[in-house]
């Protein structure tokens, strides 16, 4: 693979123009700690976007900021906090979890992915929070959707297609986003030994209450065995957790509220500042499944069918490990080995055509050889395949990456 | 404002059409020629602007709607889709060789599901219904624009709509979980569903907002919420708008995201209170009304915060609401603040600018000095925490003039909130009414860049042309791409 190490825009432009001159691929890529999700890009061209790195405007009375691409995750956090604020989609880092390091992730590739932490539920997807994007198409065009501003309906909002679409249609140089308050504080309710048919109804009426729950996830005992925090680890039980969030004297409130409201559920515990935080980060990150290279399923579903999905996985692999986020809504899949298809048609078939699955760890092979994005149905595909063409008609942006070539090729 | 010539051709075959709709649409009355029947859809809620359509045609199923689609694609007629037609922009300004599709007939809640906590609805059923369907189990529907009562569902995803509380709730994007919708080739595609998250494009993300060029939506997924515990509005006036704008800032700048932040200018004031006297005070030239709402707890919490904000910005009036009664009589001024100027003006124009709200100062001074420019007053209501701007310009459209006067006033204070920071339309969308403002706001190649996405799902332009876009290109011109004789460029990067 050659690198080309961008530090400015216009070599970008200039890469863009050589490329569509002869047909190569180029392979976009941030610090790469999400490069394992999808497709192996079939080129040999490389751009590394991380010197593409900075700050270019932050208004926290505005709550909004912007920077270019490569500047990392950890960066604008820790510029945020120091404004008492924070990226509320709380951008996971898979970094471990696909076997490279913590805290590499950039901007770009966060938004790129359209990746959510457990916060996702109650305070929106990373698209969401997109309000603005500068870049290059595949044409090799300067490129801008969206604004500096929370309200904005001039035009396609194609910062939406921005998000999520891996590289394969722009390459994104500035993102503007939205940013919010820190709370005061954070807490943790815990029930203690639910089982997991009953984990997503109560799990749900922790949802559908007025006390504001801002994430909920339920451990089986295996999985709360791998956290570092003692209340999780050391009671070898399953833990169904509900984060809440405010000022001091709200979120008590709130936190009293609901262990009232759960009185006979289970045993009852309370996660206070930093245990609080440390169990949030377990559960986005999913790093109860770092450490190892099975293959890693992430599952978006109506929450109700979480309990029918995973049995339905079970019953044909009882050896596989699970949990619940997103109150039901997201269930995370480890098998312990590849097989035939890594899983593929189990897990898609357990879905039962509601919700998508996405292969989010796979061995190289295996990632060409399933499809680890949800396949479309046709009418879709259609659509996809005219879309990728009017952004990148020559399939130089992150070739097959999301999808086959075959399949984005638009016809009429 | 210039629509596309009507295609001779098409309107010759009329009748033939008529006759071809008729044959698709099982409903006797769903397909309407009749010159006087067609008066009902000849505007929408941008009233200055009618045409009558060729043909109106009012489908009852899905299937029928997929048909009417392929049958007008095959006959190369455009088709304009209409939910409600409360737009404030044109969308559903009808074309004089077009079909209107009319969605009316979609009026059912399809199912509640409290278990996924959302309600699926097809398009025609109305903002307010969803709420009303679910409120007495406790839920509610987040987005709530001012024409909640009437508008569609359906609509309300073709325009994004917002409404005063999306400072904290998210517009409708935020809020929705999935479509079903008809291309204009006939298929019939579901987007989403009652998970979270596209897999692949967004084109639920990219479908909203999209004010009917690019599908005909026809069943909808949206979120519900637990009505918050408690509700409480507070009034708070200041002697200058600058000192009002500094508070908002102040306010969220100490972490505190309001429910709702609206501001109102002396003009807009006094014409709400003459109305519906809703005990405004009448000696200040800016008031906010600052809705919490959550645990009581919470709420005391934030109010002693923003009083002393308020006090340390100059503001010289404070109250909160009493009672339920008294907060909904604080809203009930500014949300008839359009009709209340509309009772002192013959005819008035809303505008609809975002601006970044630090340049809200810059942005009065400067529509003061338009309006003296023009001759014609103007009074304002704000979504303040978000920066949406309602500017109402008031005019008398039977004073020969007036009306394009009203409208070059308007462009000027949207070219202004581009000129800022800003864009041209928050909420209302662009339809007709700032289409020939888009290239304030876009270079040429991001136009075409968006109208390449309309050739994804609609590759004939034949849903809704001459909304929007200044310039309708063909699909094939805007595929072209002219490839220099590249290098590989610049030694100079380092490669590894």
């Amino acid at each position: 693979m050659q690198i080309s190490k961008i530090t400015e825009e216009q070599q970008i432009a200039d890469m863009l123009d050589w490329a569509l001159a002869g047909r190569h691929g180029l392979a976009l890529q941030g610090a790469g700690s999400k490069a394992g999700i999808g497709c192996p890009v079939a080129t040999d061209q490389m751009l590394d976007l991380t010197g593409l790195t900075g700050v270019e405007m932050y208004e926290p009375a505005e709550l909004v900021m912007k920077a270019k691409a490569g500047t990392k995750i950890s960066e604008i956090k820790s510029l945020l906090r120091q404004s008492e604020q924070r990226l509320a989609f709380d951008p996971p880092d898979y970094g471990p979890l696909l076997g490279g390091a913590a805290e590499e992730g950039t901007l770009g590739g966060i938004f790129s992915t359209n990746l959510s932490g457990s916060a996702r539920i109650k305070a929106g997807s990373a698209r969401d929070h997109l309000l603005g994007v500068q870049g290059f198409t595949g044409r090799g065009q300067p490129f801008q959707t969206g604004s500096r501003v929370m309200k904005n309906v001039t035009g396609y909002d194609l910062c939406k297609l921005v998000a999520g679409s891996y590289g394969t249609l722009a390459i994104a140089t500035s993102l503007t986003f939205k940013v919010l308050p820190r709370p005061d504080k954070t807490r943790t309710v815990l029930i203690y030994g639910v089982p997991m048919e009953k984990a997503q109804p109560i799990m749900n009426r922790g949802l559908s209450s007025v006390h504001d729950v801002a994430a909920v996830a339920w451990l089986p005992e295996n999985i709360a065995a791998k956290c570092d925090v003692d209340y999780i680890r050391g009671p070898g039980k399953s833990v169904l957790a509900l984060k809440i969030e405010g000022p001091g004297p709200s979120a008590e409130f709130r936190c009293n509220a609901l262990r009232e409201m759960f009185e006979g559920e289970g045993a009852l515990e309370e996660l206070h500042g930093r245990n609080s935080q440390s169990l949030w980060n377990f559960v986005s990150n999913a790093s109860a499944f770092a450490g190892n290279d099975k293959p890693l399923w992430k599952l978006s579903l109506p929450p109700a069918n979480a309990a029918s999905v995973v049995a339905a996985i079970l019953d044909k692999r009882p050896e596989a490990h699970y949990f619940l986020d997103w109150g039901g809504g997201l269930v995370w899949v480890e098998l312990p080995e590849e097989g035939e298809d890594g899983g593929e048609s189990l897990i898609r078939g357990a879905l039962a055509g509601a919700g998508h699955a996405t292969l989010i760890r796979g061995s190289t092979s295996l990632r060409q050889k399933i499809a680890p994005f949800q396949p479309q149905p046709e009418a879709i595909r259609k659509i996809n395949a005219r879309i990728k063409d009017g952004f990148d008609p020559e399939n130089i942006l992150n070739p097959g990456r999301m999808y086959p070539l075959e399949d984005m090729k638009a016809s009429d | 404002m210039l629509m596309p010539k009507p295609n001779a051709d098409v309107l010759a075959k009329r009748d033939t059409l008529v006759t071809g709709l008729r044959r698709i649409v099982a409903d006797p009355e769903g397909v309407i020629d009749d010159k006087d029947d067609l008066r009902a859809f000849e505007c929408d809620g941008l009233s200055a602007y009618r045409q009558l359509p060729m043909i109106a045609v009012l489908p009852s199923t899905v299937s029928e709607i997929s048909d009417i689609l392929k049958y007008c694609k095959a006959e190369g007629v455009n088709v304009v889709p209409r939910g409600a037609g409360t737009s404030l922009s044109g969308g559903a300004l009808p074309l004089a060789d077009g079909v209107l599709l009319g969605l009316g007939k979609f009026n059912k809640i399809v199912e509640i599901d409290y278990d996924n906590r959302c309600v699926v609805a097809q398009p025609g059923v109305t903002n307010l219904a969803i709420t009303d369907a679910v409120k007495g189990d406790g839920f509610y529907y987040a987005p709530d624009p001012s024409s909640q009562i009437a508008c569609s569902i359906g609509g309300n995803v073709a325009e994004n709509s917002g409404g005063v509380h999306c400072l904290k709730y998210g517009l409708t994007t935020h809020n929705l979980l999935g479509i079903e919708m008809v291309t204009m080739e006939g298929d019939i595609i579901r987007l989403g569903g009652k998970h979270l998250d596209a897999e692949g494009y967004d084109l639920l993300g990219v479908m909203t907002g999209s004010e009917g060029l690019l599908g005909v939506i026809t069943e909808v997924t949206v979120r519900i919420l637990r009505s918050p515990e408690h509700i409480s509005a507070q009034l708070i006036g200041f002697p200058s708008s600058e000192q009002a704008g500094d508070c908002v800032g102040k306010i969220i700048g100490a972490g505190i995201i309001p429910a709702g932040m609206e501001m109102m200018d002396r003009y807009a004031i006094h014409a709400a209170e003459e109305f519906c006297h809703a005990g405004y005070p009448l000696d200040v030239e800016a008031l906010l009304i600052v809705e919490l709402d959550g645990p009581e707890v919470e709420i005391a919490h934030y109010q002693s915060q923003i009083d002393a904000i308020a006090k340390d910005c100059g503001a010289t009036v404070s109250r909160i609401s009493a009672s339920e009664e008294e907060r909904m009589t604080f809203w009930a001024g500014r949300k008839a603040a359009f009709p209340a100027v509309g009772r002192i003006s013959p005819d008035y124009m809303c505008m609809d600018g975002t601006i970044p709200r630090s340049q809200l100062p810059k942005v009065l001074a400067k529509m003061n000095e338009l309006s003296k420019h023009y001759g014609l007053r103007v009074a304002n209501v704000f979504h303040a925490g978000d920066g949406n701007l309602h500017p109402l310009i008031l005019f008398d459209a039977n004073n020969p003039g007036e009306l394009e006067k009203c409208e070059a006033f308007g462009a000027d204070i949207l070219k202004l909130c581009v000129e800022v920071g800003g864009v041209l339309t928050g909420e209302h969308g662009v339809g007709i009414e700032k289409r020939d403002l888009m290239g304030e706001m876009f270079s040429e190649e991001d136009l075409k860049q968006q109208q390449r996405l309309k050739c994804a799902f609609d590759p004939d332009g034949r849903l809704n042309p001459g909304k929007v876009f200044p310039i309708l290109h063909r699909c094939a011109e805007l595929g072209k791409m002219h490839v220099h004789n590249g290098e590989l460029p610049f030694p100079d990067i380092p490669r590894f």
